[in-house]
């Protein structure tokens, strides 16, 4: 079981809680991840990455075991924590402003 | 017992204010969506209680909201909520926010480009629904106009769009150029005498017109003067901030261009100007009295270096000549030290025997005249910078 920690309003969309958890059948990427959400929340989809390219919005960032995996290829395997579902992915929006 | 519902959106989120026909008490329902851009909120002619709803964000991109039971609850199209993804034979959910630009082959002019602010050619990419305007007769049937300016069609209720791409394809989009506020469709107006027939206007090319329901366009721009574009009578390229219409003479057209309030008595075929006495001709909003086809209502701005009303006064005027004449409506509304905007789409006109007219602004106020404009009172005054005002007169 993989879990995963939204943005508060990517929440409130999909109308989760703090962390939601996917089954996941082969490699855990970004890619997998992220289609296993949009599959159980497909309120979701063109909110984290384009619904044509799949490229991630510009002002989102990934995060797994406190190291930043947003530049890594889609297809890269996640850390084993994060498979094991020891670790949470967290999906992260950017803090702008000033 | 008539009602009306006044449809509001913010920078951080939408408010529905509800009140009887004599629209001195109101009740406030929001913020819906909180924290998220509310460009525009607009109620189906055909059904009120079927609402749509454009709700944006920098981090997260587009989303389409829709109410059928007048605002109080909302599902984006297609997408209940804790209803998981279809099967793979069935149809895709989660598809109400996408918004692809047709360039496929049938469409004839596959177009990728338009001009950027330095004049090289820049990529056509989707940022945000400025305007969602329903069918008059359909309430599955509804307009998004986009930035970058494109003009989309839903005829499911909003589940899934399709670009009208022969407005980007007529032959001028190449030339389109983003204004100020990004090069946006702004306004979308239904002519409902005439199914096939559909105004649009975009900042900064000006204003178009299909008479085939969208198959073909043309620009209709002939009378538009700007002398700071490098040909002030170009066919496009003008800044029309925009564009309103009353239901009972579809011929005729009232815009608030950047500088100058223009009217137009053939279809926008050819428009001359009508600011006449009013004190700075610069603005944003502009509408139609619902019963006066010739009395007009705007809200004039000191300049566009200066996005304030002139001398701190916010002053609505109306005019009841179709243009040139024109009176300052002062009571209710601030006359000194006010330095709010009123954004293109923030004004609205109920259809009540005396009409009601509403505008929001940035700094927050939404006022309320249910006397046709002689008298004003906000109904709340500390919302978020008001985007857009609608209304609805319900039976």
């Amino acid at each position: 079981m993989i879990r995963v920690v939204l943005p508060g309003h990517l929440r409130a969309l999909a109308r989760a809680g703090f962390e939601v958890q996917l089954e996941i059948v082969g490699p855990v990427t970004q890619r997998s991840v992220l289609d296993a959400l949009e599959a159980q929340y497909p309120m979701l989809r063109g909110t984290i990455r384009d619904h044509v390219t799949h490229e991630r919005r510009p002002f989102l960032r990934f995060f797994a075991c406190e190291e930043d995996y947003s530049l890594e290829p889609p297809d890269t395997p996640l850390p084993d924590a994060i498979a094991s579902g020891k670790e949470p992915l967290l999906i992260i929006g950017a803090i702008a402003g000033g | 017992m008539s009602q009306v519902r006044v449809l509001v959106g913010t920078r951080k989120g939408a408010f529905v204010l509800t009140s009887d026909g004599k629209r001195q008490n109101w009740d406030v329902s929001g913020p819906h969506f909180a924290g998220w851009e509310m460009y525009h909120l607009k109620g189906s002619p055909a059904n009120p209680n079927r609402i749509y709803a454009s709700q944006c964000s920098g981090w997260f991109g587009q989303i389409i909201q829709r109410s059928d039971d007048g605002g109080k609850t909302w599902t984006q199209p297609g997408t209940p909520p804790g209803e998981k993804n279809a099967e793979p034979a069935g149809p895709p959910k989660g598809e109400s926010n996408k918004f692809v630009y047709d360039t496929s082959a049938k469409t004839g002019k596959p177009l990728t480009t338009h001009m950027w602010y330095d004049g090289t050619q820049h990529p056509w990419e989707f940022k945000r629904v400025w305007h969602l305007e329903p069918s008059p007769t359909d309430p599955d049937t509804v307009y998004a106009g986009v930035e970058d300016a494109g003009l989309f069609r839903s005829t499911d209720g909003g589940q899934n769009w399709q670009e009208l791409a022969g407005l980007r394809g007529h032959g001028t989009g190449p030339h389109w150029q983003p204004g100020a506020g990004g090069m946006c469709l702004h306004t979308v107006i239904l002519d409902p005498s005439d199914p096939k027939r559909i105004y649009i206007a975009i900042s900064a090319a000006g204003a178009f017109r299909t008479d085939d329901g969208g198959k073909s366009w043309k620009p209709i721009n002939k009378g538009l003067h700007s002398q700071y574009i490098p040909d002030p009578n170009a066919e496009v390229g003008h800044c029309v901030h925009h564009v309103a219409m009353n239901p009972s003479r579809p011929g005729v057209l009232f815009m608030q261009k950047h500088w100058d309030v223009m009217r137009s008595d053939n279809a926008g075929d050819l428009w001359k100007e009508v600011s006449g006495n009013l004190p700075t001709d610069f603005g944003f909003v502009i509408d139609v009295h619902a019963h006066e086809p010739e009395t007009i209502y705007v809200v004039p701005i000191k300049s566009d270096g200066e996005h304030f009303p002139l001398d701190g006064k916010l002053r609505v005027y109306r005019s009841k000549t179709g243009g040139n004449e024109w009176e300052a409506l002062t009571k209710g509304l601030p006359q000194s030290n006010c330095y709010v905007n009123v954004l293109r789409d923030a004004m609205a006109i109920d259809s009540l025997d005396k009409c009601g007219v509403y505008f929001g602004t940035t700094g927050g106020q939404v006022y309320a005249s249910a006397d046709a404009g002689d008298n004003w009172n906000p109904i709340v005054s500390h919302l978020p910078a008001v985007l857009s005002v609608e209304v609805q007169t319900l039976a």
